[in-house]
């Protein structure tokens, strides 16, 4: 009943989420069944890497259920990723314990580099799984919710509410550069161990985050799915169409976009808490501005306004980005720069919509042949 | 000088209009005095440009009233004021004798009754027309509410009344956007409709309409007026003929003269300004 609500009028969607459920039980097999010298056999460096992709999918999801159906343009969701990732390694620095360089059982290793006697007031809890992942969610969460609350209720939007996040993203990265913090500086949090109890370098450690993240990818698309498809959802495609119509219907317009924005914030963060510990490594970077605007990119090339072409986009982008990199280091930002253009001039719903357009040319094709 | 005939009618709670006893909690409006509008000394400027200037309106229960006047005379920006959307810099508005509208922003305004069709028709154009409707007569707009809530059937019921009484009950599955320019101005009346408002403001209804169209919506709104208040605001001479009660003659942010449509069109200080154009 719920999933056909869901999903009936959403075939891309269906396609999406079964092509993610071939890849979910595939790649684990090639990776741990299939003997590494079998052509069918998926490195466990690939498998980290799609797992990865799955985060950044997870986060441009996010970002579409704002800006696609609430049109509020948000150039600082990295940022929540970022916490997001910040508070996984908390717990995964927390997890090393005395295995540290300088055998601190409790310090991590910048701390006890800075001669720092105790552990900081917010790092307690984090050395529980439970208490650190309520943070992954809560701590975005709430960031979004004090700044969404203060720029909405002033009534801040357009191109003015793009400006402050990027500021807020940009004074983060600020703040956590700063060694005072006590987040690592500028090399961040890094040399992870285990979660869990698990091996972080175990091929089977890999597939199982890869899995996890592929569940929470889904998970995040239903979500976002039940979002948009109830009264809510009406509501936020009506704020972003005629924002002051909304209004004089009764509705706090406010309210609505301060929730979805804080819903985003937390799907975003635990985005950035499943590559955290795939990427073995957070540091201030995660904050930079250029990252919030990759992903506008990824969610402007998939089309946004659809969710699964959101989180198509940051797959095939980023794609692109691991292909690029490798042949071509110099060459990505104009790339980036070319594909915003292009995508923007050409494609304004991006490549959901290119994929109609294909369609519709080859059923003519047909009907010409 | 002489005084003109047409001025406002002393009837209209004169005694307690200079002192009136004002409960500011809110509720539904006490409209016990007769009036369900009550504007004195309204003044809104813009950049030291005063698009009211002392503006006074009072308006019955269950009126149907016309606002008319030239380009700029402040017809759109007293509906700003009485919405929410525009705070006035001096005056005072209330929503019968309790509710001051001056203390609330849109959205408890609208949930108060008091319903708004804009100038520009603005319907949500990525909603078809029921799915418009659905929002507009949503019981509650709570955020928790809206993202569990289905239509119920008194919604629903509350709805199709709605379209049958615009006509629009053959195109309730049409995106709003495609329809046409009558239509739309149609479907945001139906969209006050359903949120059962007490006091109807509508902003130039029939601009840009065919003469049928204006026709059936002079009796629409004929038709609203005893169950609803309504204000109108309209250029189009013929139609406020068709439909006017009493009409107040806004310019340069004050009333210039008020009363009935026969008086207004003799008045010479009326023709001066505005009908003899
Ligand atoms: N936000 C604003 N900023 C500056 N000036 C404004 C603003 N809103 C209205 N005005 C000015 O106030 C005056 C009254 O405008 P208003 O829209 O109320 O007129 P109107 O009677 O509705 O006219 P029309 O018949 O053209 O709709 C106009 O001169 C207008 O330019
Ligand atoms: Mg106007």
């Amino acid at each position: 009943m719920l999933f056909r609500r869901l999903l009936t009028d959403d075939r891309g969607g269906r396609l999406f989420l079964a092509a993610l459920g071939v890849v979910t039980v595939i790649v684990p097999i090639a990776n741990l069944v299939m003997p590494p010298d079998s052509p069918l056999h998926v490195s466990t460096f690939t498998v980290a890497l799609l797992g990865k992709f799955l985060c950044y999918a997870l986060l441009a999801i996010a970002l579409d259920l704002v800006w696609g159906y609430a049109g509020i343009l948000s150039l600082g969701h990295g940022a929540f990723f970022a916490l997001g990732g910040y508070a996984m390694g908390m717990h995964l620095m927390r997890q090393i314990g005395s295995r540290g360089v300088y055998g601190h059982p409790e310090l991590p290793d910048f701390m006890v580099f800075l001669n720092w006697e105790k552990l900081p007031w917010y790092w307690h809890g984090f050395d529980m799984f439970w208490f650190a992942m309520l943070m992954v969610v809560l701590v975005p969460g709430a960031l979004a919710f004090v700044f969404g609350w203060l720029a909405f209720r002033s009534r801040v939007k357009g191109v003015y509410f793009s400006i402050i996040t990027q500021a807020m993203t940009y004074a983060l990265m600020l703040a956590f550069f700063r060694n005072e913090m006590g987040f690592g500086g500028n090399n961040g949090l890094t040399d992870f161990k285990d979660l869990l109890g698990a091996s972080l370098q175990a091929p089977s450690t890999r597939v199982a985050l890869f899995v996890v993240s592929a569940i929470a990818l889904a998970g995040g698309y239903l979500v976002c799915r039940y979002i948009v498809t109830s009264r809510l959802g009406r509501v936020l495609t009506a704020i972003r169409d005629s924002e002051d119509r909304v209004r004089f219907v009764g509705f706090k317009v406010e309210h609505y976009k301060v929730w979805v924005f804080t819903v985003s914030a937390m799907l975003a963060g635990l985005a950035g808490a499943l590559y955290v510990p795939q990427v073995g490594i957070i540091n201030p970077t995660e904050f930079q501005p250029l990252n919030s605007i990759e992903l506008v990119v990824w969610v402007a090339v998939g089309g946004r306004g659809t969710l699964y072409g959101a989180a198509l986009g940051a797959l095939a982008v980023n794609y692109a980005k691991s292909v690029l990199t490798v042949e071509f280091p110099d060459a990505w930002l104009f790339a980036l720069g070319a594909l915003f253009v292009i995508v923007t001039l050409l494609l304004p719903s991006g490549v959901s919509d290119a994929a109609a357009a294909i369609k519709r040319l080859l059923a003519r094709r047909l009907r010409h042949a | 000088m002489r005084e003109t005939t047409v001025t406002a009618e002393p009837a209209i709670g004169t005694e307690t209009a200079s002192t009136p006893i004002f409960d500011p909690v809110l509720g539904t409006p006490d409209i016990g005095q007769g009036w369900i509008l009550y504007l004195d000394g309204i003044t809104v400027s813009f950049d030291g440009f005063k698009a009211l200037d002392g503006l006074s309106l009072y308006v019955d229960a269950g009126e149907l009233r016309c606002v008319i006047g030239p380009n700029g005379a402040g017809k759109t920006t007293m509906m700003d004021v009485i919405t929410g959307k525009t705070r006035p810099d001096s005056g005072v508005a209330y929503f019968g004798r309790r509710i001051d509208l001056l203390k609330l922003d849109e959205p408890e305004i609208a949930s108060l009754g008091i319903g708004r069709k804009f100038q520009k028709p603005t319907v949500f154009s990525g909603h078809t027309v029921l799915e418009n409707l659905e929002l507009a007569g949503a019981p509650r707009k709570g955020v928790w509410h809206a993202l569990r809530a289905r239509m119920s059937g008194e919604e629903r019921d509350r709805i199709d009344e709605a379209l049958a009484i615009v006509g629009l009950a053959q195109h309730a599955h049409r995106p709003a956007g495609q329809l046409s320019h009558g239509q739309k101005q149609w479907l945001e009346i139906a969209m006050l409709l359903v949120q059962r408002p007490q006091l109807l403001l509508i902003d130039e209804p029939v601009a840009g309409m065919t003469r049928q169209e204006t026709e059936m919506t002079a009796e629409l709104l004929t038709s609203l007026a005893g169950k609803h208040s309504v204000v109108v605001v309209e250029h189009d001479m013929d139609f406020v003929r068709s439909i006017a009660r009493k009409v107040t003659v806004l310019h340069e942010g004050r009333v210039l003269a008020e009363g009935r449509m026969e008086d207004i069109q003799n008045d010479p200080r009326v023709v001066e300004v505005y009908l003899g154009e």
